[in-house]
């Protein structure tokens, strides 16, 4: 049973823009700090509409996550951004100390992760972030999939309380959920419902998961699409309901395969309910300069490569 | 309060410090004893202070310590203020103690805003709680108190270029210029060179004062305090001696991070006087 309608290509991080705008229209606390890449955010809207509310920090972004930790007190409520790898690895230690052991209801912003910002190469890509910041104790973790839903989650996340990671690419992707959602964090989107495998998938990859189910339509096989937006907190009950159905499982991430979106479904299942899983990730390297789609491709992760992950977890299954 | 009233609460704070330190016989009691009459100057006389505690400090001035392994003097000082019994002293570094090695708001303390410990984080934050006050058009100020071993972290140079270039005029940093650190020196470890010139070349208002004369101390913070709202942030070079008011641990980086025995427990509290009692 489809959940998704196709619409058009858009990048999310042109979600993450517009949501910031609202996320500002709605409250005035909300503030925006950048390190010298404005456009490579899409902040022009929100400085445009609340310039006394943007700061330019510069390249300098431990300083960006210093000063969003302090602007808390007074209760403001801090939207960082710059790219993925600069927003995490580079200031791990400025998050965890100023913002997460804190406590601040700092929104670092990051875009550009995964292996998709392309021709740059690796020291711009990033494909450890979601590990770095699942480790951290408090800290809400979100990796959206098309530009409704960065929208939605952006517009989520200045409502919650709390530190929260929020993560999108680069390119330009198809756009298959509602420009309406609730964006409820830490609740599992259930895209397509099927029997025979569950397949789940985050960021970029829900969109390959997507097709790639099309493609196992036709061989036969009825596959359980799930979209987790949120890696933590993660929707452990969606998981197990949905492989108490279908017992086995492909995780899809644009990630290395050490400390993503994988690892943390393997384990809820290690503990609840083991069954087969197929890792869908970048298998513990870096990434390198190519274009998106080329680099999906080499590094595995697009529709051909979840639906071999899912044949092979179906012979495991049948073992 | 007068000056004497001052000095004499800062003899109890030191009296605290060597007692918490030999206490759990761990800590550091070098810096926070050089700082003893700064953070007593800030506390009892130069903040505007709000009756109990709350996050946000909306309508009251903030002080953020960076150098967060001085924790002794800023525990005792917050706890003789009034905003936690000062039994809780007893506690400094024990298990579930809300006294952490350094300090946290993960353990709600009362009169804490931000974990400091790793170094070189402190003067960012706050600038941003400078920035937050200026958008919440209140007209309060912002403390600051770093190390000036911590001044070798490439953040506070990036914070020193933000702070002038955006007129962030409500702060006032402090820096704790008494030459030491854990491993000797600073001119040996890595020389600051000419803190004065640098900072004045990154735009700030730079004042110098002695850090460990009651009077002194006073007067350099009302006039800091002058200063503000000129459309330069304000850092004051405190001169001071590690291990101030206890002989055998002035002047030496010895004391940065060692705890005294009995004996050595002793001789300093004999030789710091004060009207309080002790915890």
């Amino acid at each position: 049973m489809k959940k998704y309608t196709f619409t058009e290509k858009k990048d999310t991080r042109s979600g993450f823009g517009a949501g910031l705008l609202e996320a500002g229209q709605r409250n005035e606390k909300v503030v925006a700090l950048c390190a010298d890449l404005v456009g490579s955010l899409k902040m022009d809207a929100f400085i445009k509409a609340f310039p006394e509310r943007f700061t330019q920090v510069g390249i300098a972004e431990a300083n960006m996550i210093g000063i969003a930790a302090g602007m808390t007190i007074g209760g403001h409520i801090p939207f960082t951004g710059t790219f993925a790898n600069f927003s995490t690895g580079r200031v791990y230690d400025q998050i965890r100390q100023s913002v997460a052991y804190s406590n601040k209801n700092v929104k670092i912003c990051a875009s550009h992760a995964g292996l998709t910002l392309g021709e740059d190469g690796a020291t711009h890509q990033i494909l450890e972030d979601l590990g770095l910041m699942k480790m951290l104790p408090g800290m809400t973790v979100i990796n959206p999939c098309d530009y409704n839903q960065t929208k939605a989650a952006t517009i989520a996340i200045a409502a919650h309380e709390g530190p929260v990671y929020l993560r999108f690419g680069r390119p330009v992707v198809p756009i298959f959920t509602a420009p309406d959602q609730q964006f409820e964090i830490g609740k599992a989107w259930m895209v397509n419902e099927g029997k025979d495998v569950t397949i789940i998938a985050t960021g970029h990859l829900v969109w390959e998961a997507i097709k790639a189910g099309e493609i196992l339509e036709g061989m036969g096989i009825d596959a359980e699409i799930i979209n987790i937006h949120t890696i933590k907190p993660l929707d452990e009950a969606a998981i197990l309901k949905s492989v108490a159905k279908t017992r086995c499982v492909v995780t899809a991430e644009e990630h290395n395969r050490l400390g993503g979106l994988g690892d943390s479904v393997a384990q809820v299942l290690v503990k609840n309910d083991p069954v087969p899983q197929e890792y869908v990730a970048v298998n513990d390297s870096f990434g390198e300069s190519g274009t998106p789609e080329q680099l999906m491709k080499k590094y595995g992760l697009d529709d051909a490569h979840i639906v071999a992950a899912v044949q092979k977890v179906l012979q495991r299954k049948g073992k | 309060m007068n000056v004497q009233q001052l000095s004499n609460i800062a003899a109890q704070v030191r009296r605290d410090i060597v007692r918490m330190v030999h206490a759990s016989q761990s800590g550091h009691p070098g810096g926070s004893l050089g700082c003893a009459d700064f953070f007593v100057a800030l506390y009892f006389q130069i903040m505007k202070r709000n009756p109990g505690f709350s996050m946000d400090g909306i309508g009251e001035d903030l002080f953020f310590l960076s150098n967060g392994h001085i924790s002794p003097v800023f525990y005792s000082t917050l706890a003789r203020a009034g905003y936690f019994p000062v039994e809780e002293l007893g506690t400094f570094r024990k298990l579930n103690s809300r006294l952490q090695g350094h300090p946290t708001t993960h353990e709600h303390l009362p009169g804490i805003r931000m974990a400091s410990g790793s170094l070189g984080q402190g003067l960012s934050v706050a600038i941003g709680a400078a920035l937050s006050k200026k958008l919440n058009k209140d007209h309060n100020l912002v403390f600051s108190l770093h190390g000036d071993g911590e001044l070798q972290e490439g953040q506070i140079w990036e914070a020193a270029m933000f702070a002038p270039h955006n007129k962030v005029d409500n702060l006032i940093a402090t820096v704790d210029y008494n030459g030491q650190q854990i491993d000797g020196p600073t001119e040996k470890v890595l020389s600051l060179g000419n803190l004065h010139a640098k900072w004045e070349a990154f735009g700030w208002d730079v004042m110098e004062m002695n850090g460990n004369d009651m009077e002194s101390v006073v007067k350099g913070l009302e006039e800091a305090k002058s200063r503000t709202g000129k459309g330069k942030p304000v850092v004051i070079l405190m001169h001071t001696n590690m291990g101030q008011g206890v002989d055998y641990m002035m002047g030496t980086h010895k004391w940065h991070g060692a705890a005294p025995n009995d004996e050595q427990l002793a001789a300093a509290l004999a030789q710091l006087t004060s009207t309080e009692k002790d915890y």
